[in-house]
């Protein structure tokens, strides 16, 4: 499998939101706008790149018994550093995802890909895989968090263009799931027609 | 391949592992210190500069805390020229829909509020997310105000204060931290 193939892969065939459905929790509770949706999938697939490059690297000197523990330590560490350049340089958008940040560390998209991809390939192509897997998250992120927002409050990215409040279930939780699940419908259905 | 399950190698695996992160962080933390506190502080600064008048020196450094009614509250004298022009008081209160909500509430030395300003919250978006100047102008009610003839309380308990429709709670909780934050201002004034 070449490099674009592997990219390609995490955004379509193995979209982590739209097809495996990992990680719903920071999907749901940070796509309220297009860009929270954005700055959570960001930083979501700079965690992944980052830990499936280590995790292929050591995962030859991790006995197998104490793999878990060992790639949630990576996957923390690298978590945290990337709240901590949040907070440095992008404090207004630290300000809003706040609580979300840190439990990157518990998304299982980001185990899953240590344990069942980058444990097992080389670290070019867990890169790559990091990058596709977290491109796909983001886009699809993206497009829940402008779904909701076009819905939710008539703008999107910020940017108004009709006047009035929308409709304000898509802004709160239950919006949330109801956008989610047509995206998926939608998803699905295209990419059945592609295959 | 991975290698065998053994005790030693287990506690050498983890071990190395945690070392190797936990140096990682202390880098990282020492790289980011600096324009973390500065981030803070321009967040801070740029609150009580929303809610005074022009002034001259640097109120974060003036800082006064007191804890009025139990609570912590921490008043930012400004002045201009030697003169104070007004108090930037950050107040919280546990009274809101979800969560602290912490605002600052600028006073002109007479006690008059001037501007207000919301620190942090988590109220409902779209609702009590109203108490945000960028989002509804809701709060500038409280502008020009003066809290001995302006009773800081909602319509619906007897005050003067028109709540938010269908925020009624997050209107509350704002009264009781403008409140806080004027028996604040009155124990830095009338010493």
């Amino acid at each position: 499998m070449n490099k674009l193939q592997i990219i390609t892969k995490g955004i379509i065939k193995e979209n982590p939101v739209f097809v495996l459905l990992l990680g719903m929790c920071p999907v749901l509770g940070t796509s309220s706008s297009a860009i929270n949706g954005l700055g959570m999938g960001v930083a979501t697939m700079m965690v992944l790149i980052m830990s499936n490059a280590v995790v292929s690297i050591v995962a030859g000197a991790i006995p197998n018994q104490v793999r878990i523990p060992a790639y949630i330590v990576v996957i923390a560490g690298f978590t945290t550093v990337v709240q901590l350049m949040m907070q440095a340089y992008t404090p207004g958008l630290y300000a809003t995802l706040g609580i979300f940040i840190p439990l990157i560390a518990v998304n299982c998209v980001l185990l899953a890909r240590a344990e069942a991809y980058a444990s097992k390939n080389s670290v070019l192509n867990s890169v790559f895989d990091g990058l596709g897997i977290g491109l796909g998250f983001t886009l699809a992120l993206t497009a829940l968090g402008a779904v909701r927002e076009l819905l939710g409050s008539m703008s999107v990215f910020g940017y108004k263009f009709a006047s009035g409040d929308g409709m304000l279930v898509f802004i709160l939780a239950p919006g949330a799931f109801i956008a989610l699940g047509y995206l998926i419908v939608i998803f699905n259905k295209l990419t059945k027609i592609k295959a | 391949m991975a290698k065998e399950s053994s005790l030693k190698n287990m506690l050498l695996c983890l071990f190395g592992v945690t070392l190797g992160v936990s140096a990682l962080l202390g880098g990282v933390y020492i790289l980011t210190y600096e324009s973390i506190e500065l981030a803070k502080k321009n967040e801070v600064n740029a609150a009580i500069a929303a809610v005074v008048p022009a002034f001259d020196n640097d109120p974060s450094v003036e800082i006064i805390e007191k804890v009025v009614d139990g609570k912590k509250v921490k008043i930012y004298p400004a002045l201009h020229g030697g003169e104070p022009v007004g108090y930037a008081i950050e107040a919280s209160t546990t009274q809101g829909f979800s969560g602290l909500i912490v605002l600052m509430i600028g006073f002109l030395p007479d006690g008059t509020i001037h501007n207000s300003a919301v620190v942090s919250h988590a109220e409902t978006p779209g609702l009590g997310d109203k108490i945000e100047q960028k989002k509804a102008n809701w709060s500038l009610q409280f502008n020009g105000k003066h809290p001995d003839n302006f009773k800081l309380s909602v319509r619906k308990d007897g005050g003067d204060v028109d709540a938010i429709t269908a925020s009624t709670i997050t209107s509350r909780a704002f009264c009781d931290a403008v409140e806080l934050a004027y028996k604040a201002f009155l124990t830095v004034t009338q010493q």
